[in-house]
């Protein structure tokens, strides 16, 4: 108790609060930014947190991590390009919603649902951190193996059109994430020779060119002339409106943040693959799920408080026992141990004070964001509402040009980047979504691994088939790929079976 | 004899200025800001030494030292964009041992030759350790090597990456014990570590630095460096337990080929005053990183004395022919 009441006096002095604040709008413009993802942000902070104590820079950080996160929200809801790869699920409704002129409904709803999640995350982190990493190190090479399979399994709800098309553009984001050097054994892939090419295609790059390019392009063809059409809706009260209708739907919030907690606190996996779980179960548990990907809040709702779960969630595995559970983990990883703090059990005795005080500051900072993130959210949606197309369109490609040139610092990147943009145009135009595109470059690097690392596992027994099929977490996994799968078929006949019961009744 | 003099005037005044102006060159590096070019994820041992030179080396040399990400290929992408650029001294590189001489061994086209990468400095080191989680029945190396050789490829060991210190350090152990071991590669020295403590794999050969920061979850078997570790003092080396293995990771800086000896010795100067900052000390010691110092000559050397052994050592598991 008196390290708890200790860290929360080291976190309440000006100096820290302040330095805070400017971290969250450091934070979310870095979300905002494409091509700035949270794990950049926090990494490019680290040196400055050296000359504080501890408390403060961990504080500093925790605020820029919680807002980067958020962040990605705006630039998916405005422009149709998620600012991080935890935002990817965002631009399915939010864009809509944005174009049919109810983008300040969107990014409201966004930051009300990113709070929401956000706290979550960190009550479980702040309660039940122990056990829930003991859980973590269960996962091993099999479960993720086939926790990549059961994301794949998505592509069923995600391609709400054509199963087939949606397989087709899951098949091509595969082939894309096998370009480079092979994760594991070390060999040249799809490289045409090129050496620059070793890197194969970054995710955040082709996620620039896939949604923002290709919808550029769109807009060209079509030769619209507003960004959002022409009725902007600007009602004012909106902010309480969204409010309460985001409050409304507990169970979508709730089930959100499950997911992304849990998400997070699985090493290794991340606010990416959180918000398209996340978005998949909305549209499941939805009464409509017709209405998913035409613009309603629900889908927003969904993605974005699953992303900020991921921050307490992540956390789980890292403080308790030093294994990150998020990308962004590791560049917090590294702060902690710049600061003498090393991960693990003494955090929570000799360090107690440090611990509790990042832990209440991350509190602090998720309702920094609320305020903060209101404000600018509203101001950057009346900018890109007001600015007429022709001014619009070229400063959202150079901004993707800078951002896909920043990831890597790499010229390669743009060009493949701009590739991407033609290619997902193309695919738009025969109807195949970028989104399970980018669902398979995500997974196929995870599921690779996992399956060439569970084949080698295999060799201690008598048969690979013990290593897949036999461990109870990968049967739990197993069943839900094949629920997954079968669900649209299942609800389809049962739907059409209780009907036919109620004629002969 | 007017004019004489006037030519002699003339002539002293050019060698003055051609004369400063040379000292001029040599005292004008630098004078402009360095890019410093990580080929590693931020927070990753690479990153983290960075940063902690950056401020430094901005105090020592009097510019600002910028850090670049090149991430990709296990480094390749970052270390063949450095051999292009501008050998001015303006951009140097992180390199990393064994990665820049393996890569070109073992892929062909590593987009950069080992000789390319004109070497500055070696600052530090972290030695292969093979490491078990503190319940596991291997108490010993020997308990491990007995149980290896009675089922051949039972014994699974995780590691950071495919033909990497990990990796090859792997390879030195079975073929120094006679045994089989199965060696599983993850992305990082990082991701290997939860592999461990879940129980996913029997042993990890990973650096020093990991266990020191898991001292409550993971026993050293043995540490594969000459002498015992500063930070792992109960730990015994390879060496003492009779099998002959020095392997692990070194980091150093490089910058393009043909870069002037002036600006590598400035250069070399700069980061070895960091590595005798008390302050940079003490924190490279908590998170245990050994402190290493080679100028140009002898990290140049090192790393030429270091290819024929490699490439027999991929030659004879097959990797190359």
């Amino acid at each position: 108790m008196d390290a708890l009441l200790q860290g929360i006096g080291q976190v309440l002095n000006f100096q820290t609060l302040f330095l805070m604040f400017v971290g969250t709008i450091a934070g979310l413009t870095a979300g905002a930014l494409p091509g700035l993802t949270a794990t950049m942000a926090v990494a490019l902070l680290v040196p400055f947190t050296f000359t504080m104590t501890s408390v403060t820079g961990l504080a500093t950080m925790g605020a820029v991590y919680m807002a980067a996160i958020y962040g990605g929200c705006f630039s998916a809801i405005l422009i149709n390009t998620p600012g991080t790869p935890s935002s990817i699920g965002t631009c399915f409704d939010g864009y809509p919603m944005a174009k049919s002129g109810r983008g300040q409904e969107a990014v409201v709803g966004a930051t009300v649902a990113s709070v929401f999640g956000g706290l979550f995350g960190l009550v479980v982190l702040a309660f039940l951190a122990p056990p829930l990493a003991r859980v973590a190190l269960k996962f091993g090479p099999p479960e993720y193996f086939w926790v990549s399979v059961f994301g794949l399994s998505i592509i069923a709800s995600l391609a709400s059109k054509s199963l087939i098309k949606g397989l087709i553009g899951g098949v091509v984001g595969l082939l894309i994430s096998t370009i480079g050097i092979a994760p594991i054994g070390g060999d040249v892939r799809f490289t045409f020779g090129q050496p620059m090419m070793q890197g194969g295609i970054d995710l955040v790059g082709a996620l620039i060119g896939l949604f923002c390019i290709s919808e550029v392009l769109s807009l060209i063809v079509q030769g619209t002339q507003s960004y959002e059409g022409v009725n902007v809706v600007h009602v004012s009260g909106v902010i309480m409106k969204t409010f309460r209708k985001v409050l409304s739907m507990p169970v979508n919030l709730i089930r959100s943040s499950v997911i992304g907690t849990v998400i997070g606190i699985i090493p290794g996996a991340g606010g990416s693959i959180a918000n398209l779980v996340s978005y998949n179960e909305a549209v499941r548990g939805s009464k409509h799920p017709e209405k998913f990907g035409t613009g309603i809040l629900d889908g927003v709702v969904a993605t974005e408080a699953a992303n900020n779960a991921t921050v307490g969630g992540g956390l789980v595995p890292l403080l308790t026992l030093g294994v990150p559970g998020t990308p962004v983990d590791d560049s917090v990883n590294g702060a902690l141990l710049i600061h003498g703090l090393r991960p693990g059990p003494e955090l929570f005795t000799i360090h107690a004070d440090v611990t509790y005080g990042f832990i209440f500051s991350l509190f602090l900072s998720t309702l920094m964001m609320l305020v903060v993130g209101l404000a600018i959210g509203t101001a950057l949606h009346r900018l890109v509402s007001r600015l007429p197309l022709r001014l619009l369109v070229p400063s959202i490609v150079f901004l993707t040009i800078i951002g896909s040139y920043a990831i890597r610092n790499n010229t390669m990147d743009v060009f493949l980047m701009l590739a991407c943009g033609f290619i997902g145009y193309i695919l738009k135009e025969i109807e195949i979504h970028p989104a399970p595109i980018v669902l398979g470059l995500i997974l196929g690097p995870l599921a690779e691994e996992g399956f060439a690392q569970s084949m080698l596992m295999a060799k201690a027994f008598p048969s690979p088939s013990h290593v897949f099929f036999g461990r109870p977490i990968c049967i739990i996994l197993i069943v839900m790929t094949v629920v997954s799968l079968t669900w649209p078929f299942v609800s389809a006949f049962l739907a059409k079976h209780r009907k036919g019961g109620t004629v002969n009744a | 004899m007017r004019a004489k003099t006037r030519l002699a005037v003339l002539g002293l005044a050019m060698l003055l200025v051609l004369g400063g102006f040379t000292v001029a060159v040599a005292a004008k590096y630098p004078d402009k800001p360095i890019n410093y070019i990580i080929c590693f994820n931020p927070g990753g041992e690479s990153d983290l030494t960075a940063r902690l030179q950056q401020k430094y080396l901005e105090e020592i040399l009097g510019v600002k030292v910028v850090i670049q990400y090149k991430i990709g290929g296990g480094g390749a992408t970052g270390w063949s964009e450095l051999v292009r650029a501008k050998p001015d001294g303006y951009t140097i590189a992180g390199d990393n041992l064994p990665h820049t001489i393996l890569q070109p061994l073992q892929r062909g086209d590593a987009g950069y030759k080992t000789e390319d990468l004109k070497r500055v400095y070696c600052f530090e080191a972290t030695p292969n350790a093979l490491l078990v989680r503190k319940d596991s029945p291997f108490k010993t190396l020997d308990d491990l090597i007995a149980y290896a050789k009675k089922y051949p490829e039972a014994v699974t060991i995780g590691g950071s990456a495919s033909w990497s210190a990990n990796h090859l350090g792997t390879i030195e152990l079975e073929q120094a014990a006679g045994v089989k071991l199965t060696y599983i590669p993850f992305t990082g020295s990082g991701s290997a570590v939860p592999a461990l403590l879940g129980g996913h794999v029997g042993a990890l050969m990973s650096y020093t630095t990991m266990a020191a920061q898991y001292p409550d979850q993971m026993r050293v078997l043995a540490v594969a460096a000459e002498e015992r570790s500063p930070v792992l003092p109960n730990a015994p080396t390879f060496r003492e337990l009779g099998y002959d293995i020095v392997e692990g990771a070194y980091r150093g800086v490089s910058v393009p080929p043909g870069t002037p000896d002036e600006i590598v010795r400035v250069l070399a100067d700069a980061f070895r005053k960091v590595n005798q900052n008390p302050e940079y000390i003490a924190k490279m010691k908590e998170m245990a990183f050994d402190i290493v110092d080679m100028g140009p000559a002898e990290y140049t050397a090192f790393v030429k004395d270091r290819i024929p052994y490699y490439t027999k050592l991929l030659r004879d598991v097959g990797a190359i022919k």
